[in-house]
């Protein structure tokens, strides 16, 4: 990115010196009447189209570079699949809340049911009770991952569309209803970091945080079983 | 003026008050949301505090009246009608009572959309963009019911109204050109027209299609765009298995075009504006027509960069990401070649040209901000934050208004006979300038410290953007100077059509035929553009002066 | 095509003919040189009937151009929605695309529209045979009206009984328990595409009518030729994408 900008400000520099040079440059050299001004011009339009034509060449050598570049990072994070071995999350969107699931031990998300998700009773994605594996699933609102880990998330929505940005992790991808999306990436540093909606979801799109706090892994253990027992000691739904 | 005329120079008049309606109320929508996000608690006269949905509807509307109402209507059907059979030394447009119809079926189209302000709820919430489900679902937010109908109905009027535009203007350059006016003769603003056209005819009717559906899906129990178990607000809506994928992939098919729609003519204008006040021909106007058929042409194949984080396949992603990128390539060549007319020396610097030499430098920020943005790894970080906001603003809303300014100045005395006053007119110019670079260049800043755009306010974890703060200050500051620079403006135009000085009939020392006496005209005999590289800065041969030999 | 597409203006010469005297000063081009009807080199706009009937026909054409694209955009949505599934419960990718049968009162509708496309050219044709056009422009009666008109009512009617088949074909399918608003996504799209197609074939025949009337009310030939020249390009166009529409709900499902 950096070097993208640099480059990109370097030509935008550039261009604008030759712009406010031409305008300044008011006045042509008055060619005296008996020399050949043919000649002259001729010359410098030569030049004049040498110029234009390597500067093509090199802009277009940098488009290249960056279109290069920066499908290098693009193939490397989105073409492979995440590994087998990375943490499954389910990211949900609705209006106007990101939830966040564990499969739990079992390694299985449970089905869901639209008619059965209902914030108020404490199933707001609407986990089929049915389902055995929707019995161990841990739904938070925060996001909690262990740091050194790859993370595949899966994206879905509820509702309408919303954007799942993770700034500080350089993450965005849009959540859609209907779809269910994978992202994978590798939190590294410890810390809590924001997640925005960056996508217009309604009125409450500017509110729609939630937040990433990537801790250790033993620490992650911690909170995955404390939220286990939290679960277990809830009424059955 | 009589409003169901058909003479094309009145309908031209016209279309550019419309426009210049429309350019007021949007501009009004968005010093609220500037003043909004500066100083959230301020109540507005007549309105009160500014909600959520209240600012959701400016961002709305505000997207929706300029893009389509301003930099569609204005660029083509107020200017082409204003000069372009002239220009071809045609003796009117082909069709002038469907012209005349179209021009009623804008000005509905833009009584219906200013009507969802005043209906219950207000105006849509969803963008300028509409992506359903939201769109589609009237319990997804407020104004999502009557409002959004509302707007539907317009964008469809005006899909009808822009389709017969095009015809006509398509049958007008291809059928009703003078005799000699070759191909290679034509000016360079004929060309873009042209090639808007066939961008206008292409890409319109798949707007309407995908108003249609959305439409379909919102009253008639279709579900195109819903997917199957959409719940909203509580209420279980998705009946078949939609896809909002689909909505994306017809609208963005339009809104790509639609942007080149909005800047290509001024890239014409430009063209030729640099031509007359340089005083030199177009550099290469073989290659310089070209590019603007392969932008054109290109333009039609980029849509998938709109929607890199949306679900697309990675390796659409890389497609798309590699067209876009082409499409830098005549970019590059068409600012090339403007600099290189420039540099000569020798400008002449009235106000048309400095507008148009601001559009230039407008052109280029937001042109390389575009590469930028090309690139899906980076784009998944900048999609939907200010940084996309600068980019189309410096593109768009300066680059492309600056060539509205440009030519405003520039054709006023074929409108009034009049100049404009030349004083005021460098005034509002630099004005515009300064403000437009403090009004946007800062956004590139939010946009890379990561802030989202339809954001009313930063709250919660958000208020790690603190530091950006001090920005939106500026840029308030810079929207609210950059707005009443367009007052000056204003009084300009409307005073001087009674006071201005009297131009003569070519009062810039233009080629183009547009500036011909009535008397001159015969068969055209020679390219536009022929001004002479020389001592004596005014020589130059009129298109419709006969060729003293043979091309 | 016309003089605009040279690059050299004509010039006009008075060359020795070799054999004494002088030809005449002028000597611009008749007949079909260079400029097609201007043989008398009269300024545009005033140079014959093509002319604008050439200007209505480009205007005919770029209308059916955005039309088509309309079209396109609505096949695009429908070979999108055929090939979409979900994942259900036990992610088994499901397709909920079932194929509607076309009820066949459709493949008669089709006849009568490739009919009714055959008797609107024999219409056309009748008004440009250019004896009858001659008479009528010297004012000797009416025989291309005379010929043509009971074309273009044959075709009216045609019209109309299509658009009437397309009818019963919605009533049918409504029978059969597949209305507009099925959660059925095959359904939504027989419903729109033939809506869409009838709405368009419904100004056509509106189109027809009028051009009927102007037939016997328009007094210049030239009207009337574009009049029913324009209504007959639109008519074959639609019964083309009518063809099109119509294998791709029977065969491409």
């Amino acid at each position: 990115m950096r070097w993208n900008l640099l480059a990109v400000c370097v030509c935008f520099v550039a261009a604008h010196v030759w712009l406010i040079g031409a305008m300044l440059r008011r006045k042509r050299t008055t060619r005296g009447s008996d020399a050949s001004p043919q000649n002259g011009e001729t010359e410098s339009r030569d030049a004049s189209r040498h110029l234009r034509w390597t500067l093509l060449a090199a802009l277009c050598c940098m488009y290249l570079w960056m279109a290069v570049t920066a499908q290098g990072l693009w193939a490397g994070s989105r073409y492979a699949g995440p590994s087998p071995a990375a943490m499954q999350v389910e990211v949900v969107g609705e209006q106007f809340q990101w939830y966040f699931r564990y499969p739990g031990p079992d390694a299985a998300f449970g089905s869901t049911r639209p008619d059965l998700a209902s914030a108020a009773s404490g199933n707001p994605l609407g986990l089929n009770p049915r389902d055995a594996r929707s019995h161990d699933d841990i739904v938070s609102s925060v996001l909690v991952l262990p740091a050194g880990r790859e993370v595949d998330l899966r994206l879905r929505s509820i509702d309408v569309i919303h954007g799942l940005f993770i700034p500080s992790m350089r993450l965005k991808e849009n959540a859609v209803p209907g779809l269910v999306l994978h992202v994978h990436f590798t939190p590294t540093t410890p810390g809590t970091y924001p997640i925005l909606c960056s996508h217009v979801c309604g009125l409450g799109h500017a509110r729609m945080q939630a937040v990433l706090t990537v801790v250790s892994s033993a620490e992650f253990d911690a909170w995955l079983a404390s939220h286990a027992r939290a679960r277990s000691e809830q009424p059955s739904q | 003026m009589k409003l169901f005329t058909t003479h094309h120079r009145a309908l031209g008049v016209l279309h550019l008050l419309l426009s210049l309606a429309a350019v007021t109320i949007g501009t009004l929508l968005s010093l609220v949301m500037r003043i909004h996000r500066v100083w959230p608690a301020l109540a507005f006269p007549f309105h009160g505090q500014i909600k959520p949905e209240d600012y959701l509807a400016l961002v709305t509307m505000h997207g929706t009246l300029m893009i389509f109402f301003v930099l569609t209507t204005a660029p083509q059907l107020g200017f082409a009608n204003l000069v372009l059979p002239e220009q071809i030394g045609a003796r009117g447009m082909a069709f002038p009572r469907l012209n005349a119809v179209a021009f009623l079926l804008t000005v509905l189209a833009l009584a219906l959309l200013l009507a969802a302000f005043f209906v219950p709820q207000g105006a849509s919430i969803s963008g300028w963009t509409a992506y359903p489900p939201m769109s589609a679902i009237a319990g997804a937010g407020p104004g999502e019911g009557t409002g959004m109908d509302l707007w539907i109905a317009s964008i469809g009027v005006f899909c009808i109204a822009s389709w017969l535009g095009a015809v006509n203007m398509l049958a007008t350059i291809l059928g009703e050109r003078r005799a000699g006016m070759t191909w290679s003769r034509l000016p360079m603003t004929v060309w873009a027209w042209l090639i808007t056209s066939i961008l206008t005819l292409l890409v319109f009717a798949v707007l309407l299609a995908a108003v249609v559906l959305l439409f379909s899906d919102r009253h008639l129990g279709s579900s195109f765009f819903v997917p199957a178990g959409d719940l909203v607000n509580g209420v279980v809506v998705g009946r078949g298995d939609g896809s909002p994928l689909l909505w994306l992939h017809l609208f963005w098919f339009f809104g790509h075009p639609e942007v080149y729609i909005a800047v290509l003519p001024g890239m014409g204008l430009v063209t030729s504006l640099f031509a007359n006040f340089a005083n030199r021909p177009v550099i290469g106007y073989r290659t310089m027509a070209a590019m603007l058929v392969a932008i054109g042409f290109l333009g039609l194949v980029v849509w998938g960069h709109h929607m890199f984080v949306s679900g697309m396949n990675p390796y659409a992603g890389t497609a798309f990401a590699l067209t876009t990128m082409a499409i830098a390539i005549p970019s590059t060549v068409e600012v090339l070649g403007w600099l290189s007319m420039l540099w000569g020396g020798g400008l002449r610097l009235p106000t048309p040209m400095l507008f148009a030499l601001g559009f230039l430098s407008f052109f280029i920020a937001g042109g390389l901000t575009g590469p930028m943005l090309a690139q899906p790894a980076l784009d998944s970080y900048l999609h939907n934050t200010f940084f996309v906001v600068a980019h189309f603003h410096m593109v768009m809303a300066m680059a492309g208004v600056f060539s509205l300014f440009a030519g405003i100045y520039y054709w006023y005395p074929l409108m009034t006979g009049r100049l404009m006053n030349e004083t005021l007119g460098k005034i509002h110019c630099w004005i515009s300038v300064i403000a437009a670079w403090g009004t946007f260049f800062p956004m590139h800043l939010s946009g890379l410290a990561g802030e989202p755009r339809h954001y009313e306010r930063l709250t919660g974890p958000a208020t790690t953007f603190s530091a950006i703060t001090a920005n939106e200050r500026g840029i308030t500051w810079s929207a609210l100077l950059l707005a009443a620079a367009q007052l000056i403006f204003l009084w300009n135009v409307f005073v001087s059509a009674r006071r201005g000085r009297l131009a003569g009939h070519n009062p810039w020392g233009a080629t183009t035929l547009e500036w011909a006496p009535e008397t001159a005209l015969g068969r055209v005999q020679r390219a536009p553009y022929q001004y002479e590289i020389g001592v004596n800065q005014m020589k130059f041969h009129p298109q419709w002066e006969s060729a003293s030999k043979q091309e | 095509m016309p003089a605009t597409f040279t690059r050299h203006p004509v010039e006009i010469e008075r060359k020795d003919t070799g054999i004494g005297g002088k030809p005449p000063l002028d000597r611009r081009p008749t007949g079909g040189g260079g400029d097609g009807d201007n043989w008398d080199n009269r300024p545009h706009g005033r140079r014959g009937p093509r002319e604008l009937l050439t200007r209505y026909r480009l205007g005919v054409l770029f209308a059916l151009a955005g039309d088509l694209m309309f079209f396109v955009a609505l096949v695009s949505a429908f070979f999108v929605r055929q090939s979409a599934g979900h994942f259900d419960a036990r992610e088994n990718y499901v397709s909920d695309w079932h194929p509607l049968a076309v009820p066949p009162i459709l493949w008669i509708n089709t006849a009568i529209l490739i009919l009714s496309s055959l008797t609107m050219e024999m219409a056309r044709r009748q008004l440009f045979r250019e004896i009858d056009v001659m008479d009528e422009w010297l004012g000797l009666g009416r025989p291309a009206v005379k010929r043509a008109s009971p074309w273009m009512v044959v075709t009216l009617v045609l019209g109309t009984l299509f658009l009437a088949g397309q009818w019963i074909a919605w009533g049918q399918l409504v029978q059969q328990g597949f209305h507009y608003n099925s959660p059925d996504p095959s359904s939504h799209f027989f419903y729109l595409i033939t809506g869409v197609h009838g709405v368009h074939l419904l100004f056509g025949v509106v189109a027809l009518a009028a051009a009927l009337g102007a037939l016997f009310i328009l007094r210049r030939i030239e009207l009337r030729q574009i009049a029913v020249d324009c209504t007959a390009w639109y008519w074959h166009t639609m019964g083309l994408f009518w063809i099109f529409l119509f294998a791709l709900l029977a065969f491409f499902q």
